[in-house]
């Protein structure tokens, strides 16, 4: 791939997650060694091994995750590593104090120098490290998703600072997935998908609904065979549910939706609008701030994920390893991983091994997992047979309420098409699914109803037509 | 647990016995440096524990606390618990057990020692369940933890026995009262120490492995040692895991500790222990959390505790370097890369001790 950045511009990498744009920038930063291909910087070879090298050119990095030491004041975490030793091995905070204030006002970058790092805001820490990299003589500044942290304000405090920084002359490289913050900020904007650079465009020849496009867009369109959706009585009900991510800022600001049985309903949407949150609520891993989730006519806005595992919720969780499958245990034991104490897995407190045994030789088979025996361990499995192991436990318990986040990322088209045909077919048996892809082609291909979903809310519910892609990516955006 | 290939079992054998070997390679050296012989010393080790009279009946002695106490700490392993409080455990447990034999008077031999015993278990239970809790609803670091309510474990004992309210008037010595004979558990084999709590030990070893490896309740703390963000999703109750096995855990310190009362002492001193229930996490470690390889385990130490006495008497070298033992096969078991880099072996397929905490950092 090829990537060219200028001086002076506000330069964006706009991806999906897993796209490849971090693992790109750590390669720049010297993190990551690229396996062939090289970087020029300032028209000459550049060899970057390691993060000093990087440094040394004059590339500055700024984490996601912030690499500050809390308990130390601003001054000494931005000097830290280039301090200024006085003659007896002392460091001279004093004018590493003047310097950072220097910096601060020529960039407009107001941080107290003497503060400590621990008791500033997000926003603020942000600054600190910018701060950082500048005082290290950074002339390109890479900034990993940095507004993901940050409140809307915040964010509008970073793009003014960013805008004053191009302006001096410097080139930053901005990663993100969201849409919005492009056009607000961009200067070029460079798409990339699987690995690869998919378009180099400005945001004034290119509207969100194009970006949009080329992010989630997929040329080859997988067809799942289905008939037409006989809806049945809803199951499952969302009223006017509010729900917080984890820094307590409301994720999903008052969705309003219906699922009913025999019907998929697809959650359109680029990655961080709230899905997360909505899904975690659905399966009584969150507790939604206020609204109601109504299952099967019964309220269980705030019950456990196990009564919602009793109430005929299956859930496949974004996050396999985290959240789906224990690695270390066997894949009969994942299997009942829900169901392990009731009959006939368990008599009393004491389980039925024999049970177990038979119901997962039963699973293992109708889902293909290909295994050597049940007692095998998971973590053995190729990633396609640990999601089917995910698919079978939910879908073996004969669920009402599928809840399937991202059910299909990064398995071989092989998996994908079982996964999606189980789907169909438990929702030709009465079932209820939502599913929450970033793909945009798994929805359209799978959903009944597709239900989009910008900035915590659903902007819209459109029939699941391929026709409807152009409109689909256009709420996406937020642009309609 | 079914069907591991020989293979696997060889290489699960071989960490432990080449780690014990590493031990007393270390310790050897550690002894030569000091002026003496370290094969006398070994030796004497090896006399006094198995050869003079009485000295196998002793080692089997002090193995007794170490199994119960291995498998208390094992199965917090098991959960991604590390309780370093058994000690603690251990002294409320010999607190609760030596209350009940002293105090009540007339019953019969069996539900004495019964109801002895399950006081003993009852307080291990209770001093666990209060950094459990802790955990559970806080999130408060079980090693922080359970390391200072030793502490306060070994200060109300002293503050109890050592003129306290449970102090023996009629003793010059600072002690509890003698326990009712019918409470003291029957001595196996005459003119030894050795007593029917090494029966109950070697009984509580399959009781533990069936709770691991065939009850609910095993399943939710090993699916929650391996995974808690999976074992949430799955719907089971992490706080409610981390709580009882906690619990479990201590009340199989404690039960230790009432059976040394009732088995060996038979009645407090304010300090009872000689470091039991630390030595018990080298043993657990050492038996990789397995029930069963608790018993070999147990043994081991058990004989190195008693041997060490002989040794220090025989040749002058302090049963200190028993510690130095100790403590290489605790960073062998606890290091495996460590081991593999010496040894360059395959590394045995055994479930790796989790020390829970936010980063789930494996030990």
């Amino acid at each position: 791939m090829d990537l060219v950045i200028e001086w002076g511009q506000v330069h964006a990498l706009l991806g999906e997650n897993g796209a490849g744009k971090t693992t790109l920038m750590n390669v720049v930063y010297g993190l990551i060694r690229g396996d062939s291909g090289d970087i020029l910087f300032d028209g000459s070879p550049a060899v970057i091994h390691q993060p000093t090298d990087a440094i040394r050119l004059g590339i500055g990095m700024v984490h996601q995750h912030f690499m500050l030491i809390p308990p130390l004041t601003v001054a000494e975490n931005v000097i830290l590593g280039h301090e200024t030793v006085g003659p007896v091995g002392t460091v001279d905070l004093a004018k590493a104090q003047r310097e950072v204030t220097a910096l601060g006002t020529r960039y407009g970058l107001d941080v107290d120098p003497k503060a400590r790092v621990a008791d500033l805001s997000v926003g603020i820490q942000q600054r600190v490290e910018i701060l950082k990299t500048l005082y290290r003589g950074a002339r390109l500044l890479i900034m990993d998703e940095p507004t993901a942290v940050l409140t809307p304000q915040e964010a509008q405090g970073l793009f003014d600072i960013l805008r004053s920084l191009a302006k001096e002359g410097k080139a930053i490289i901005f990663i993100t997935h969201k849409l919005g913050e492009v056009i607000d900020i961009a200067d070029r904007i460079t798409v990339m998908r699987h690995g690869k650079v998919v378009a180099t465009t400005t945001p004034g020849e290119s509207s969100p609904a194009d970006l949009a496009r080329l992010m989630v867009g997929r040329p080859v369109m997988l067809q799942v065979d289905k008939g037409p959706a006989r809806p049945g009585k809803p199951v499952m009900q969302l009223e006017r549910l509010v729900i917080d991510d984890d820094r307590r800022h409301p994720a999903v600001n008052g969705v309003e939706l219906e699922i009913h049985a025999g019907e998929i309903v697809g959650v359109a949407g680029v990655e961080g609008n709230g899905q997360n949150e909505l899904v975690e609520a659905l399966v009584g891993l969150r507790q939604p701030r206020s609204g109601r989730i109504v299952l099967n006519g019964r309220e269980v806005t705030h019950a456990t994920a196990r009564t919602f595992i009793s109430l005929g919720v299956g859930h496949i969780p974004a996050d396999r390893h985290r959240m789906g499958i224990v690695l270390e245990h066997s894949i009969a034991d994942n299997l009942v991983l829900s169901t392990y104490d009731r009959p006939p897995f368990a008599r009393g407190i004491v389980r039925q091994l024999a049970a177990v045994l038979s119901y997962a030789k039963k699973l293992i088979k109708s889902f293909d997992v290909r295994a050597e025996s049940p007692a095998q361990l998971v973590g053995s499995l190729s990633g396609g047979n640990q999601q089917k192991v995910v698919a079978a436990r939910e879908l073996g318990r004969n669920p009402k309420v599928l809840i399937a986040s991202q059910p299909t990322r990064g398995l071989d088209v092989g998996s994908i098409e079982f996964i999606h045909k189980q789907i169909v077919q438990q929702r030709d048996a009465g079932l209820g699914v939502l599913l929450v892809s970033s793909e945009l082609d798994e929805i359209l291909s799978l959903a009944d109803r597709v239900a989009v979903m910008y900035r915590g809310q659903i902007v819209g519910v459109l029939e699941g037509k391929a026709a409807e892609r152009d409109r689909i990516g256009l709420m996406m955006a937020g642009a309609a | 647990m079914l069907n591991k290939r020989p293979r696997a079992i060889a290489a699960a054998v071989l960490l432990p016995v080449i780690s014990v070997v590493a031990g007393f390679v270390v310790a050897g050296l550690a002894v030569a440096i000091s002026g003496a012989d370290p094969f006398q010393s070994f030796s004497a080790l090896f006399q006094g524990a198995f050869i003079n009279p009485r000295a196998l009946p002793e080692t089997l002695v002090a193995t007794t606390p170490y199994i119960f106490l291995g498998l208390g700490i094992a199965l917090g392993f098991r959960a991604g618990l590390f309780n370093i409080g058994a000690e603690g455990q251990f002294y409320i447990g010999a607190l609760f057990g030596v209350f009940i034999g002293y105090s009540l008077h007339g019953l019969p031999s069996v539900l004495h020692i019964t109801l002895a015993l399950a006081a003993g278990i009852l307080g291990g239970f209770l001093w666990a369940a209060v950094p459990g809790i802790l955990k559970a609803r806080f999130g408060a670091h079980e090693v922080i933890t359970t390391i200072m309510l030793n502490y306060v474990a070994f200060g109300l004992v002293n503050f109890l026995i050592n003129n306290g309210p449970m102090v023996d008037k009629a003793s010059s010595a600072p002690r509890t009262p003698y326990i009712d004979p019918a409470a003291q558990l029957p001595i196996l084999a005459a003119g030894t120490r050795l007593h029917a709590g090494l029966i109950l030990a070697i009984l509580a070893v399959p009781v533990v492995w069936f709770l691991l490896a065939r009850t609910t309740i095993g399943f939710r703390i090993r699916s929650v040692g391996f995974s808690p963000t999976a074992s949430r999703a799955a719907g089971i109750s992490v706080a409610w895991t981390l709580l009882t096995t906690m619990g479990i855990s201590g009340g199989l310190a404690g039960l230790a500790g009432a059976d040394e009362v009732l088995g060996v002492s038979h009645y407090m001193p304010p300090s009872f222990s000689v470091g039991y229930g630390f030595d018990a996490i080298a043993v657990a470690l050492l038996a990789r959390s397995n029930p069963w390889a608790m018993l070999p385990a147990a043994f081991l130490f058990g004989a190195l505790s008693s041997g060490s006495r002989f040794m220090q008497f025989q040749t002058q070298v302090s049963a200190d370097v028993i510690s130095i033992v100790e403590a290489t096969v605790i960073m062998f078991v606890a290091a495996p890369a460590l081991f593999q880099w010496i040894f360059r072996l395959r590394r045995a397929p055994a479930p790796p001790i989790k020390i829970a905490s936010e980063e789930g950092a494996t030990v």
